[in-house]
């Protein structure tokens, strides 16, 4: 028993060297190497810094909106609703959230209405809507600007990003890079 | 071709292909033949054991083995207790997050000690750098002790007659080294280039186009989450696990996450085969869980991709699926794949919010780590399996009259009352858990996040979680308090420990038995026959123990959605 006591100590000591510091060392060192310089993703606008993948809360009629969010995309801390599927409340809400983007979206069809802009995501951060979510928004946000439908649907294109090596998962638009894209348009 | 869909087969054929060859490499490594690592890691293993005392040429018996094992669990469990409660006055914190709590810690400690995972905090706010970096180094350890058991069990049934089944150090010191550590740095530098954070500084401040001032935690997160899923261990860095988007940025990390956490558990079943010399024993057991595993698998993905019904009739488009705690960049098939991928290998981490899939998906979740035998996590897997077969030859020994042997070893009472332990174990930790939970409202209805039939499959999951060692959770709960953590962190520790001492001392008991060469008389156990056996002995069993209380949560709600 005194002996693997010992020899338990001496080894968690060794292997902390090896597994809590070299290694993370090493990852660190490998991420310096990366684009991002291991501090995630960034992109720069007007010298404001923005994370590329932390989703943005989004309330203006000129703006493309982000999902419903649990943390209101304050990326201090992130979480999901956790609303069961049979939920009254939640599906009240659900119900309440199609009211609101039909008001703020009245061209648009209730049944064009994609599922995710009136369901919150996992993380509460998730920067992406689907190419369904930015095309029931592109009529509001034009005419908000007042920008032709045609050139924001064109610009929704060009940001829609196709699946991995156009094989695998599913399509998505980056909600921020769209928005800094319309941004500027909108200046010219 | 769906996209989504092709996404979710290359992820298991990728598995598959290099599961086999890493199955081979593992089983030389414990065969102590030689490999191309040995140049690398022979100097650093000889200089660890030299400073620890460690002769890793010893051989042990199985209660030496058990010996071993149990007492560096015991170490690691105090030091993890003093790192816990004591991160304010540890260095790595710059954003100055807390002590834990007495009974967080127990249960933190415990939940990473047994290699589950279970987070009753959230990585934001509940723990400093230092206290990651303790956390990952227990994810390491962990899974290294899931493996040296599951060798012992190798070495078992590799000798023919023998008492003396290896040295634990040299199985633990290996598996860290030669495969966890080596993967990891493999998939660690896939995840930097995709985006993901890995440095030590705090929160960074962000005025939003809107003109809102938000914060944005980071870390160290891709060193962390490497290892979180090469050994099957699945705790987050953020609350909000895979599926906040530094953790899991892009699709692409979305698929090495899930090859890195799927192909040990895979290459473990051949690793077995390879070792012992019985290849088609190894493809039975993979033929048995991949059947079991596509059983619960195609419904989650095509009820996830079908959407919230209660949704539909509201007269949207419901096109992309249950969208409800899911992320567009992954969709709905790739996260209904991943929800039976983590709960059947006892990953336990999630890239969406498991609380808000179907009642149906939810349920085949739970019987994913009900049974908490198909594939399984690093090692614990084939413990779990391996009590099932030892079931299903005793019963195919009585139903056609022959005396019950497997692997030329004879099966008799003893090793038949602890393989019954086993097995009831595990029913009896979960039901016994819930039925507490539930009989004590104040205890359990009270912390639950949503009414009726689903409140009583979060209480359900959270001890089916903790007891299969799995980590993930139907996390609408509100599980840091003391019952929770107290109760779980019991149960977890003995949903570890039973199936790592029993199946160990039956595979102890029978390799000190004489060797009976394989007759005409012998029932054979690598046919598609006994396959179907062991797998109708896993289903009656789960069935038997499970179905009055799925019945009364996930079943039910299902009703009464229709």
């Amino acid at each position: 028993m005194k002996t693997n006591v010992l020899a338990a100590i001496k080894m968690t000591v060794v292997l902390l060297v090896l597994l809590a510091v070299a290694y993370p060392a090493l990852v660190w060192a490998i991420a310096k190497m990366s684009p991002s310089g291991g501090m995630g993703d960034t992109l720069e606008r007007k010298g404001k810094k923005y994370y590329k993948n932390i989703g943005q809360s989004f309330t203006e009629d000129g703006y493309f909106w982000s999902r419903p969010s649990a943390v209101d995309y304050n990326a201090a801390g992130s979480a999901g609703s956790n609303k069961g599927p049979s939920n009254e409340d939640y599906l009240a809400e659900v119900k309440t959230r199609i009211d609101t983007f039909l008001i703020h979206n009245p061209d648009v069809p209730e049944a064009h209405i994609p599922v995710e802009m009136v369901t919150a995501s996992g993380s509460g951060l998730d920067p992406d809507i689907s190419p369904q979510g930015a095309a029931a928004q592109v009529s509001r946000v034009a005419k908000a600007r007042g920008l032709d439908v045609e050139h924001v649907q064109a610009l929704v294109k060009k940001h829609t990003q196709k699946p991995l090596w156009g094989l695998f998962g599913p399509e998505k638009i980056n909600v921020l890079e769209l928005n800094i894209a319309l941004d500027k348009e909108s200046k010219n | 071709m769906n996209t989504e869909i092709l996404g979710i087969i290359a992820m298991f054929v990728v598995t598959l292909l290099l599961g086999l060859p890493l199955g081979k490499y593992i089983a030389k490594v414990y065969g102590g033949e030689k490999t191309w690592m040995d140049p690398i890691w022979g100097p650093i293993e000889r200089f660890i054991y030299k400073i620890s005392g460690v002769d890793s040429s010893k051989e042990m018996t199985w209660k030496e083995h058990l010996t071993a094992l149990l007492t560096i669990n015991l170490v690691w469990f105090l030091l993890s207790m003093a790192v816990l409660m004591n991160m304010e006055a540890l260095p790595l914190n710059p954003d100055g997050n807390p002590n834990m709590s007495t009974d967080l810690a127990f249960n933190t400690s415990i939940s990473f000690l047994v290699n589950c995972n279970l987070q009753h905090y959230s990585g934001e706010t509940g723990i400093s750098y230092f206290g990651q970096m303790w956390l990952m180094f227990l994810q390491f350890v962990t899974a290294g002790i899931g493996m040296a058991a599951a060798v012992v069990i190798f070495r078992a049934f590799r000798d023919k007659t023998t008492t003396q089944l290896g040295n634990f150090y040299d199985f633990f010191l290996k598996s860290c080294t030669r495969i966890l550590l080596p993967i990891s740095i493999v998939v660690a530098s896939i995840l930097v280039f995709q985006g993901m954070p890995m440095t030590f500084e705090g929160k960074d401040t962000m005025i939003n186009m809107q003109g809102d001032t938000v914060e944005v935690s980071r870390g160290p997160v891709a060193a962390f989450v490497p290892i979180k899923h090469v050994g099957t261990n699945g705790g987050g860095f953020f609350g909000a696990n895979g599926a906040h988007p530094l953790e899991n940025p892009t699709y692409l990390t979305n698929m090495v996450e899930m090859v890195a956490q799927f192909i040990i558990p895979m290459a473990m079943i051949f690793a077995f085969g390879f070792f012992i010399k019985r290849r088609k024993f190894a493809w039975m057991m993979f033929g048995v869980m991949t059947v079991g595993f596509l059983i619960l698998v195609i419904p989650n993905v095509k009820m996830e991709m079908a959407g919230n019904p209660a949704i539909t009739e509201m007269g949207i488009d419901n096109s992309l699926g249950a969208m409800e705690g899911k992320e567009i960049r992954i969709g709905a098939a790739a996260s209904g794949f991943w929800s039976i991928v983590t709960t059947m290998i006892s990953t336990g981490s999630i890239n969406s919010m498991h609380d808000s899939y179907m009642p149906l998906s939810g349920m085949n979740e739970l019987i994913a780590m009900m049974v908490n035998a198909f594939y399984g996590g690093v090692g614990a897997g084939i413990l779990n399996f391996f009590i099932f077969v030892i079931l299903a030859v005793f019963i195919s020994g009585l139903m056609v009259g022959r005396t019950p042997e497997f692997m030329g070893k004879k099966i008799e009472a003893r090793e038949m009352k602890i393989a019954m332990m086993v097995a009831l174990a595990h029913p009896f930790l979960i039901l016994v858990g819930t039925a507490l939970a539930t009989a004590f409202p104040t205890q359990g209805a009270a912390t639950l996040n949503n009414p009726g039939f689903h409140g009583f499959s979060e209480i359900l999951y959270e001890y089916t979680s903790s007891a299969a060692n799995n980590g993930s959770g139907f996390e609408g709960l509100g599980d840091n308090t003391l019952w929770w953590n107290i109760s779980t962190g019991i149960i977890l520790l003995l949903g570890r420990f039973i199936p790592i001492i029993g199946p160990i001392a039956i595979a102890g008991l029978l390799a000190e038995k004489k060797f009976i060469p394989e007759g005409e008389g012998t029932l054979r156990t690598d046919t598609s026959t006994f396959g179907l056996m062991v797998f109708a002995v896993i289903a009656i069993i789960a069935a038997l123990a499970f179905f009055p209380a799925l019945a009364l949560g996930p079943i039910a709600e299902y009703f009464s959605m229709s």
